[in-house]
């Protein structure tokens, strides 16, 4: 994908998703420590943000979740034992032959870095939100682990 | 009572985004809009909660028998009369029969106060009239005293369009309350327009959304198993997306009232209104 090393370089980002510097300085709960993640191209996220591969089980039942990844409130997927899935989003059915994995993980982690007015949530993000519930804040939807499950499972998403 | 316990059951769950249990027929993206049933509650390209209701949903609301906010409305009947206070006066001591002195009133609410010079709901209005001119205790804004009486008032408007003013003194008021709608909030990172304006029709989870309208409150909830207030829908859209509510009542939520109330002009009142 990258071509030559002057385009690779122009074209990494490394965020630093958590904040150290507050996290010493704040008295009551610290908000998470999220693990820094490489965007290539503006598109992808080529690495695992936990390190390892995820399980498709394990995302399966999180994209089903609604305290989780509720994918289902948005998006069709072929899970047929749900009868809810919601219409807002894009049917998710065979996303894996239009989109890579490293793709698909940045579309997961922060959609706005694509569509800056999407409606779809940034999954694993902390910043730049407003007036979160004070339960939920400094806290990612989900965590590094379970993106890779997810991820894990949507690849398998192919018609 | 007990038809509504089943549906009770049948319909609440709460949870993230929360969606209550429905069919699993796929359905068109759009609402029937045709159906000679719901055509009155569609004016132009708006349309209220009703039409996205289910069938039975709109039976409740339809006979006013059945519609359990009645038994809201009669109790506020019967407090309407009632003396109340250190001025020994009662709503009917100054405003007569409700449904000549109240008639099309609230459809013009909320409105800038001409004195206060400040912009007020019906809720707000009634309790300027318990404490100023009745000497007495104003009500909770959920206690079924002031939803039964919001609901005795705005009901003497039903079926009259809604024809808020948005100019002049309450302008700043309609600009607060269009920010507010277009302003991401919560760990979803949501605005009211993502769902209201961009996906009415399309379903969240089994859900279908509506445009949003604030026309049929207070309204009956089988989910709350009671009538509640607008405010009390905006603090739950505001939870479901993981965001910090207002009270009911602010200046941030009535702001936002007026601009939902300036988007269904022209609909008619629908108060008080059936939702699953
Ligand atoms: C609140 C709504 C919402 C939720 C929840 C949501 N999405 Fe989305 N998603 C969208 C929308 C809307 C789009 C289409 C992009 C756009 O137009 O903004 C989208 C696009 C996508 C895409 C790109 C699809 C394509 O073909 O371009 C992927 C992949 C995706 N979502 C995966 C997920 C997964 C996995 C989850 C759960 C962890 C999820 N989404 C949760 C609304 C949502
Ligand atoms: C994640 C989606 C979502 C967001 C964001 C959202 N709502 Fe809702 N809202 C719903 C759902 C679902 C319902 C119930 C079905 C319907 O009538 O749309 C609803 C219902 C309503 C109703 C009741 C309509 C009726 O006829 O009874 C009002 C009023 C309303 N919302 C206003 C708002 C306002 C104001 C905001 C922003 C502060 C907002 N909503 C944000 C999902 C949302």
């Amino acid at each position: 994908m990258i071509s030559g090393l002057f385009a690779a370089l122009a074209a990494v980002a490394v965020v630093a998703a958590g904040s150290t510097a507050s996290l010493a300085a704040s008295k009551s709960k610290p908000p998470q420590k999220l693990v820094n993640y490489l965007v290539i191209n503006e598109d992808s996220i080529p690495e695992y943000l936990s390190g390892r591969p995820g399980d498709p089980k394990q995302g399966r039942k999180l994209v089903i979740s609604r305290k989780k990844g509720n994918c289902l409130a948005c998006h069709k997927m072929p899970i047929p034992e749900k009868a809810d899935h919601g219409g807002t989003g894009t049917d998710l059915t065979g996303v894996a032959d239009r989109m890579t994995e490293s793709q698909l993980r940045l579309r997961l982690v922060d959609p706005k870095r694509i569509i800056p007015d999407t409606m779809m949530p940034a999954f694993y993000k902390i910043q730049g939100l407003n007036r979160v519930l004070p339960k939920f804040k400094g806290k990612a939807i989900l965590t590094a682990q379970e993106i890779e499950d997810i991820i894990a499972y949507i690849v398998t998403l192919k018609e | 009572m007990k038809i509504y316990q089943t549906l009770v059951a049948a319909f609440s769950v709460a949870a993230v985004l929360s969606f209550a249990a429905g069919s699993a027929v796929a359905e068109p993206k759009d609402p029937d809009l045709t159906d000679p049933r719901v055509k009155r509650y569609i004016v132009g390209e708006k349309y209220s909660g009703y039409v996205v209701n289910e069938p039975e949903t709109r039976d409740i609301q339809d006979d006013d028998f059945q519609n359990p906010a009645f038994l809201w409305v009669e109790q506020a009947q019967s407090l309407w009369s009632k003396a109340d206070g250190k001025a020994g006066k009662s709503c009917e001591s100054c405003h007569g029969n409700p449904e000549v002195s109240m008639k099309g009133s609230s459809a013009s609410y909320p409105k800038i106060h001409k004195k206060k010079k400040t912009l007020l709901t019906v809720e707000h209005q009634i309790n300027i009239c318990r404490e100023e001119y009745m000497k007495t205790k104003p009500w909770k804004w959920e206690s079924d005293q002031m939803l039964g009486m919001s609901a005795l008032v705005r009901m003497q408007s039903r079926d009259m369009p809604v024809n808020v003013n948005v100019g002049g003194e309450a302008k700043p008021y309609f600009e607060k309350g269009r920010e507010f709608y277009f302003q991401r909030r919560g760990q979803l990172d949501l605005a009211c327009t993502h769902c209201h304006v961009d996906n009415h029709g399309n379903k969240v989870r089994s859900e279908k959304l509506s445009q949003g309208m604030p026309t049929g409150f207070p309204t009956y909830r089988m989910k709350w198993q009671k009538l509640g207030s607008l405010h009390r829908r905006f603090r739950g859209c505001n939870k479901n997306i993981r965001a910090q509510p207002y009270k009911q009542g602010t200046p941030e939520y009535t702001a936002l009232e007026l601009y939902l109330m300036w988007r269904a002009n022209g609909l008619p009142v629908e108060s008080p209104s059936v939702r699953k």
